[in-house]
């Protein structure tokens, strides 16, 4: 097979280059990354954090290796030259796409599109890139789940930084939700578990500001004694293979 | 340990071969490799080998400070190996000394020949190495320590680096070396593997070793990082693929 | 990972549960994360404890060794409070020279140990005006999760309640003895956060953190030192109410600390 993703050749050989899981999609074998920063690719929506504001542009924190630049001809503003900070702060959150990525690092990111813009309230959750497709699930299910469970809106940056909305409760709910993912994220029945455990927080016939402590919501939802799960779609875990022939 | 140089050298090797703590010349220390028990860092490591705790943290690829150490062509490898005031016996003052500061230059040059740092062109990986608890071989404690936190914080590398130091001990060749046999031992070689390609890409010497004696110790030192290599992959397994449980130990 | 700027809508939210009573993690404003202290965890130092708040992470050791004391205080012992915030522990700090940070850390420590009289100092003196013992508690922060001050607090005088004097191995003695711990202080850290007032706080509830005020305790029920830091204001009755909640999780504090001791 061909060299994919996370691996190198030497000699006729094929190694992984990160501790990740193999993926096996004929002709390319590849390497998924189980940890590490977010790497972009174009078409990536991403949620950022303004860094820095110059005349002409403002620098994006992405959780990238590198900050982001966002070009006031990105937006829907018309920013005079040196005006920047008139429309986004150091510190404002925004949802962008990633546009370009360049030899040198750079990434270009735009603000134009869809769905894309500054953030106004709600809150950000930072998980690990790694597990952003199982919090979004097959077919967006597992975010259907937690939203429709707990009235929180969302919104999933594929670089881990997902955006909460809708009423304190909500989001908190909703955080939770999103914890159970960054910590049971490699086994499989995740979806099942995610929802009996809103449903059996679900406080909607109680009212009243009184909520138990999240541990104890936690274990009610979670028994310790829940046998391991075979790990479903996922390939044993295979970190730094070396010495496989292919 | 220098006041103690007028006592008597203790018996390092036994009539039946054994060391002074019951070891063979071939065998390891005990070692304990747990990976990821840091929550800020983009990857850690905690190593516990023989009477050594280490602790190792990655940061980055991140961007660089200061920024004219950046690299138009490649992500930058810093590393700093620290030694906390109450890890050996007389209180070290804190800070960098030039021992320290040799032992950081060599290991990111180590980290620097198996990273693909060309992926990450004008960025700061950044390799702490924390000692906590000194007893010989603190630089290899630290390379595989900051090896395991490279590698869970999704760096890509040609592979994980083993270390470990070869010593002299009563005339004979040893692996591993703890204190004691240090302070009177006759020769010290620490040394770090690439496994995949069978290379060091870290090796220091000093004292005394015909050539003889150098080249076995190189087959001593490259099939205990082996061995080492075996535990650096099984901390790796053990952290992503059960699910993470409140952490014990640092 | 908390590497970039907090963004200011994670603020406004941490503000936003704080007016209901409610904080990020699900704790209530007066609930202390869970608090584990492990002493003699480095067998090189002469004292020396591990201690976690939530996740946050800080090792101390305690060195003592022969030396000179000040000339203006012949009969007393030297004692030295030397924090350390590795850039290892957090993705905010830069190696180098100790940051204002760091040293801030150490002297709100420092002053707690000695305003408390935790050691008496005169004790730890061989020959007045020549020769004494120079206590060296270290403080290494591994990770930064919030709350550094009572951390290292913590740390600090749980070593020095472990340590042990080394006589023998200095030919200061026929063996060595245990370092007498007369008062044990611990440091009580809280936030601002609007018109809330919440203990322990958390990385991400400093970054929110409208003042900070850490009071320092000790078993006799007294008042040893005090800090406010970071940019905001308390009233004296604020004060006085913090105080009060000092003192009750002071308690908690020590005895987790002692009961750790076995």
């Amino acid at each position: 097979m061909k060299p994919g993703a996370g691996t190198y050749r030497v000699g006729g050989k094929l190694y992984a280059s990160v501790l990740g899981l193999l993926s096996p999609r004929p002709p390319f074998l590849s390497v998924v990354p189980l940890s590490g920063r977010y790497i972009p690719k174009a078409g990536d929506t991403v949620i950022g954090t303004v860094t820095d504001c110059q005349t002409t542009f403002w620098l994006l924190d992405i959780g990238a290796p590198r900050w982001a630049p966002l070009h006031v001809t990105g937006t829907p503003w018309k920013v005079e030259v040196g005006e920047t900070d008139h429309y986004l702060h150091v510190g404002d959150a925004v949802v962008v796409r990633v546009e370009s990525l360049e030899a040198t690092g750079r990434i270009g990111v735009t603000m134009l599109g869809e769905g894309l813009g500054k953030l106004e309230d709600g809150t950000i959750v930072i998980v690990s890139p790694a597990r952003i497709p199982r919090v979004v699930g097959r077919n967006g299910s597992m975010i259907q789940t937690i939203t429709s469970h707990t009235g929180a809106q969302m919104a999933v940056g594929q670089n881990g930084r997902i955006w909460i909305g809708g009423s304190p409760e909500a989001i908190q709910r909703a955080r939770e939700a999103l914890e159970m993912i960054e910590e049971h994220g490699q086994r499989a029945g995740l979806s099942d578990r995610v929802e009996s455990y809103l449903v059996s927080t679900d406080r909607t016939g109680e009212r009243g500001p009184e909520r138990p402590p999240t541990e104890t919501a936690h274990r009610d939802a979670v028994p310790h004694e829940l046998p391991p799960e075979p790990a479903g779609d996922l390939e044993p875990d295979e970190p730094e293979t070396n010495s496989d022939d292919y | 340990m220098g006041s103690v140089g007028a006592k008597d050298v203790p018996v390092l090797l036994s009539p039946e071969g054994l060391r002074i703590d019951g070891r063979r010349l071939d065998e390891l220390r005990p070692i304990r490799i747990q990976a990821g028990p840091l929550h800020q860092a983009d990857g850690s490591a905690f190593v516990e080998w023989g009477a050594n705790k280490v602790m190792a943290a990655v940061y980055g690829p991140r961007e660089v400070h200061p920024r004219h150490l950046q690299q138009n062509h490649k992500a930058v490898i810093q590393c700093k190996y620290n030694m906390a005031a109450f890890s050996v016996d007389e209180r070290k003052r804190p800070g960098l000394d030039r021992r320290s500061q040799e032992i950081s230059k060599v290991i990111a040059e180590a980290f620097e020949s198996v990273v693909f740092a060309e992926e990450f062109p004008r960025t700061s990986i950044d390799v702490y190495i924390e000692v906590l608890q000194a007893n010989a071989g603190t630089r290899c404690a630290g390379l595989v320590a900051a090896s395991v936190a490279l590698a869970d914080a999704g760096i890509p590398m040609v592979d994980l680096l083993p270390a470990v130091a070869v010593g002299k001990v009563a005339g004979q060749i040893a692996l591993d070396l703890k204190k004691e046999e240090d302070n009177f031992g006759e020769a010290d070689l620490p040394m770090a593997l690439v496994p995949q390609s069978g290379r060091l890409v870290l090796l220091q010497m000093e004292g005394h070793m015909t050539p003889e004696e150098l080249s076995r110790s190189l087959d001593l030192g490259v099939q205990g990082c082996k061995a080492i290599y075996e535990k650096m992959k099984q901390a790796l397994r053990d952290r992503y693929t059960t699910a993470r449980l409140p952490a014990e130990g640092p | 990972m908390s590497g970039e700027v907090a963004a200011e809508i994670r603020t406004t939210h941490i503000l936003d549960l704080a007016a209901a009573g409610k904080r990020l993690d699900g704790r209530g404003p007066d609930d202390y994360r869970p608090v584990s202290v492990e002493p003699g965890f480095v067998a090189t130092a002469d004292g020396s404890a591990l201690v976690r708040i939530g996740e946050t992470v800080v090792v101390s050791g305690v060195k003592l060794e022969p030396g000179k004391p000040f000339p203006d205080t012949p009969n007393a012992g030297v004692l030295t409070t030397n924090a350390e915030l590795v850039p290892l522990s957090s993705p905010t700090f830069e190696p180098g020279p100790p940051q204002p940070g760091a040293i801030e850390v150490s002297r709100v420590v420092d002053r707690a140990i000695r305003a408390a009289e935790s050691i008496d100092l005169t004790r730890l003196c061989v020959t007045p005006g020549e020769k004494t013992w120079v206590c060296y508690v270290d403080i290494h922060v591994l990770d930064h999760s919030g709350n550094l001050i009572d951390a290292a607090m913590l740390a600090g005088i749980s070593a020095l309640a472990h340590s042990t004097v080394p006589a023998k191995r200095f030919e200061l003695g026929e063996a060595d003895y245990p370092l007498e711990v007369q008062h044990f202080p611990v440091e009580c850290t809280f936030v601002r956060l609007g018109d809330s007032i919440v203990v322990d706080p958390s990385f991400d509830e400093e970054q929110a953190a409208q003042g900070r005020l850490t009071v320092a305790t000790d078993e006799l029920g007294r008042v040893v030192a005090m800090q406010k830091g970071l940019v905001g204001a308390f009233s004296p009755d604020d004060v006085r109410e913090t105080v009060q909640r000092a003192l009750a999780h002071g308690d908690r504090l020590r005895k987790r600390a002692q009961g750790g001791s076995a």
